[in-house]
């Protein structure tokens, strides 16, 4: 039989190994939060970070060596923005049918978000590439890590924000819209869609399926909208 | 699935070299996204072809940041030094952008008439 330690260093060199736990984590995270009822503070994302950070942490293995295996699932990210373009096409009929309302609370939504983060961080004194970082905090990851990346942000850190971001907003838009008398689901649905992307999509769908389609479309059409404004909005600020 | 997935690819590939020539601030993935909806439009076989792989890839949109998310154990010096300014702007932000879109989106429904099928009941 051979040494324990020889397969290891084997192991942990090969991509195989920390692709398989990316995926295992995930799973592990998804089945937490399933059985937490889908609470939002319980993120399968969230549970897979802190999971693979602690045993890359205990096995004292870089990150580097982790992402040589990882990439293979970070490759993704790109074809995935790709794919938004499918269910903004599937709602083409009701983004026609309510397209003034749905443009108003684009623009007024995703500027707010990346120029209210900015002008906060700013008043904190948050050096400009942690600023840069921040600014496409409520886009879909795969987009935003795109935009942070651009503006000489760090994409790692991009991510973490536009997870916690996620889960901010999935947690307070239900009493939010509750104690602003908001009772239009599609309003709800597109608010929560623009501000907190594919988490807040996925909290809309639990309460209501018609908030859950405009959130989907408030998502794919703020990634675009950010991608845009998000270099103005970061050179006024800078 | 190959076929869609290879037109998928193509239009990121379109998009990369779009924001590159044209000195682009736009990601190339999101100019392929917008790409794509156009031939989806014009074309309602590409359509046809590309909507189950593409919400094939979508399902498990999530485990896709998990790589970069874990990049985070090489920023916990900054979370700790700037947490309190990262926090308020993160809550402060996501809580504006609510009121902000929610609130535009029933303002404009209600100047252009355009009514809600159901609403929320008890809000």
């Amino acid at each position: 039989m051979r040494d324990v330690a020889e397969i290891w260093s084997y192991l942990a060199e090969s991509p195989l190994l920390w692709l398989c736990a990316t995926l295992i984590a995930y799973s592990f995270g998804d089945w937490c939060a399933t059985r937490a009822g889908r609470a939002p503070l319980v993120n399968p994302v969230l549970v897979a970070v802190i999971v693979l950070a602690v045993i890359l942490w205990v096995s004292d293995t870089s990150y580097a060596t982790y992402f040589e295996g990882a990439q293979f699932v970070h490759f993704l990210l790109g074809p995935a923005t790709v794919a938004l373009a499918v269910p903004l096409w599937l709602h083409r009929a009701t983004v026609r049918r309510a397209l003034l309302p749905i443009l108003a609370a684009l623009i007024a939504g995703s500027s707010v978000a990346v120029l209210s983060a900015l002008w906060i961080g700013q008043a904190f004194g948050l050096p400009g590439d942690l600023l840069a970082s921040l600014a496409p905090k409520s886009t879909t990851a795969p987009v935003a890590l795109g935009i942070s990346e651009s503006l000489g942000g760090s994409p790692t850190l991009t991510a973490v924000l536009v997870i916690i971001t996620g889960m901010i907003g999935a947690i307070v838009v239900t009493p939010l819209m509750n104690a602003l008398r908001i009772r239009d689901w599609r309003a709800r649905g597109f608010a929560v869609g623009v501000a907190a992307h594919g988490i807040g999509t996925a909290r809309a769908f639990q309460v209501n399926p018609q908030a859950g389609a405009f959130a989907g479309i408030g998502m794919a059409l703020n990634a675009m909208l950010t991608a845009a404004l998000a270099p103005w909005a970061l050179a006024f600020f800078l | 699935m190959i076929h869609a997935l290879a037109l998928i690819l193509a239009c990121q590939l379109a998009g990369e070299i779009l924001a590159r020539l044209v000195a682009l601030p736009v990601p190339g993935p999101v100019l392929g996204m917008a790409l794509l909806f156009v031939l989806m439009l014009g074309l309602p076989r590409v359509a046809a072809l590309i909507q189950p792989t593409g919400e094939a890839i979508l399902r498990h949109l999530s485990l896709l940041f998990v790589p970069a998310g874990v990049g985070v154990v090489g920023h916990l010096h900054l979370l700790s030094s700037h947490g309190a300014g990262l926090a308020l702007a993160l809550i402060g932000s996501t809580v504006l952008a609510l009121i902000a879109g929610a609130g535009a989106f029933v303002l404009v429904a209600r100047l252009s008439g355009s009514v809600a099928k159901t609403e929320h009941p008890d809000a």
